[in-house]
């Protein structure tokens, strides 16, 4: 029965692809075809990536509303933008090429995630909860930090800092497009491979180490992966709406009511590249490019997960 | 066999146990006991590799723990932790058939779904197998994560003190499911119980841990005496022996 609700997801997928290349498809299809392609396999891959690395999270962790996002990794990106615009000022920061300013993110956003959570996880003595408070926390610093420094930037170069720390999907480099899909399809497939080992770690940590898998290791393997996808992800499109993870992993554990990652995996991909195609498709065509995606998601997504928990509460 | 040689331990610099040294035998039930601060729950963990061993050896037949691989150790010993509890939201059956995990690694075979199966059947966890575990009783809990364990095929179980928040029904019906795994299936359980007459009334042989040392073992009959509860436990409960097994009048 599960399987099949995969199959439903992976043809709502093709729909909204489908709906997403023809609709109000004006000029020529040579254009079309390959603006439009580009566009959407970035927004398939942003939303299956981000989507994994939330499960991923949720289930080392053992909770089901922090999301990497929360824990304050959305904010590395802006924080290395800013230190960026901060040094170099605006016109050099815009020189930058596009490849080498995509290299430095993934490389920084992944360093400097893992080194956070190792730091992180040293002061947490391997207890998960207090690394996630402290994550939090350190979240908030990140925050404020941030800001501190963009308060003491020019207001000019400080538009360009705001621009950026919006997710885009209107301009997508085809270059990096190839070089997110090369750095992320190998953590996917690293995911997938992971998934029975996943279902163990969720048991929590006495119950995995019972059977044999030391949870200590395997998180750190997860956390690189984590880590990996939501980098080039970020990389590529800038952070996305904190909520997108949250609203996604949510909305997978309702189509697909288990536990098993052969399962919530797929699921989760599926649902968030759905949810960024079917976004981004009501983005430009009925509101007309008015607002970045994030805020769409953001609205459909708060009131879709306020709903979700109303529900629950009631059944 | 399960040998502790000169295990000391401690926690945040105060001492938890001092040059512990103790053979359980293979086979039957072996309750670890002691009042509240003892150890024994320490020690139990430092067998499970739940703590890190820093000062003596733990062997478990031939493996060295520490040395041997965790997931080697999965496949010989089983545990059962202090309130187990589960985040996912997970079915009994699901729960039972984790305990293969460790024979097939995320690829069960027929072999693995009939043990899963048999141990359903066993533990009489039939009716309820579709059930989600926060919808059964602590009890019926229980008796899905000992199921797990014995699905898990070991020839060792550790359970710390899986009697908590169980009434006398549950209690006595795990405890007898624990006594068949040891008679029938030759397994050895080794259990930090904080009733002593459930160890009395159960286990082959108890171990009486007092300040982080071992203050006497043997069967029950020579252990549980006036001397134990005033010298160990440091109350004035009387023993009385009812056909032949020594009872504490609380």
């Amino acid at each position: 029965m599960l399987h099949r609700r995969l199959l439903w997801l992976l043809l709502a997928l093709v729909l909204a692809c489908a709906v997403y290349m023809t609709f109000a498809a004006k000029g020529s299809w040579s254009f079309l075809l390959p603006f439009r392609g580009q566009k959407l396999a970035a927004l398939v891959l942003v939303g299956a990536s981000l989507s994994v690395a939330t499960v991923l999270f949720q289930t080392i962790t053992g909770n089901r509303i922090l999301t990497p996002s929360i824990m304050g990794f959305d904010q590395l990106f802006i924080m290395i933008q800013t230190v960026l615009v901060f040094m170099m000022g605006s016109a050099d920061y815009v020189g930058l090429p596009a490849l080498l300013l995509f290299a430095l993110n993934i490389g920084l956003m992944s360093g400097l995630g893992l080194g956070l959570f190792t730091l992180l996880r040293r002061g947490a003595r391997g207890e998960m909860m207090r690394l996630v408070l402290t994550g939090i926390i350190f979240g908030v610093f990140l925050r404020s930090a941030t800001g501190f420094v963009q308060r003491m930037i020019d207001p000019v170069e400080f538009s360009v800092v705001t621009v950026v720390t919006y997710a885009r999907f209107n301009t997508v480099d085809g270059l990096l497009l190839v070089l997110a899909t090369l750095v992320t399809l190998p953590a996917l497939w690293a995911a997938w491979r992971m998934r029975a080992r996943l279902d163990v770690l969720g048991l929590g940590e006495t119950v995995a180490l019972g059977l044999g898998e030391p949870p200590r290791r395997s998180q750190s393997a997860v956390l690189v992966l984590i880590c990996t996808l939501v980098a080039s992800a970020t990389a590529l499109v800038g952070p996305m709406a904190a909520f997108f993870g949250l609203i996604v992993s949510a909305l997978a554990h309702v189509i697909t009511p288990t536990e098993r990652h052969a399962i919530l995996l797929p699921s989760a991909a599926l649902t968030g590249a759905v949810v960024l195609v079917g976004g981004q498709t009501l983005l430009e065509r009925v509101l007309g490019l008015a607002t970045p995606i994030s805020v769409v998601v953001e609205a459909v997504g708060g009131a879709l997960f306020l709903f979700l928990l109303l529900k629950r509460r009631r059944a | 066999m399960i040998r502790v040689d000169q295990v000391s331990h401690q926690i945040g610099g105060a001492p938890i146990l001092h040059d512990i040294s103790l053979e359980i035998p293979k086979g039957g039930i072996t309750a670890l006991i002691g009042p509240n601060g003892a150890g024994k729950s320490t020690l139990l963990s430092l067998m499970a590799r739940l703590q890190v061993l820093r000062q003596g050896e733990i062997h478990i037949d031939d493996m060295q723990i520490g040395k041997v691989s965790d997931r080697v150790l999965a496949r010989h010993l089983a545990i059962m932790a202090q309130s187990t509890h589960v985040s996912a939201r997970l079915r009994v059956e699901e729960l039972v058939a984790f305990g293969r995990y460790p024979w097939h690694r995320g690829r069960p075979g027929p072999e693995d779904h009939a043990l899963v199966e048999a141990a359903i059947a066993r533990f009489g966890l039939g009716p309820m197998r579709a059930r989600f575990l926060d919808e059964i009783s602590g009890g019926q809990r229980q008796r899905a994560f000992v199921a797990m364990a014995f699905a898990q095929d070991t020839d060792y179980l550790l359970l710390d003190e899986p009697l908590n928040n169980l009434d006398i029904a549950g209690a006595r019906s795990l405890m007898r499911l624990l006594r068949q795994m040891a008679d029938e299936d030759g397994k050895t359980v080794v259990i930090v119980l904080h009733d002593i007459n459930y160890a009395a009334r159960f286990a082959d042989r108890i171990v009486a841990l007092h300040e982080g040392r071992v203050a006497a073992q043997g069967p029950a009959a020579e252990v549980v005496t006036d001397a134990l509860l005033r010298d160990v436990f440091g109350t004035d409960a009387e023993v009385s022996v009812i056909d032949g097994q020594p009872v504490v009048l609380v």
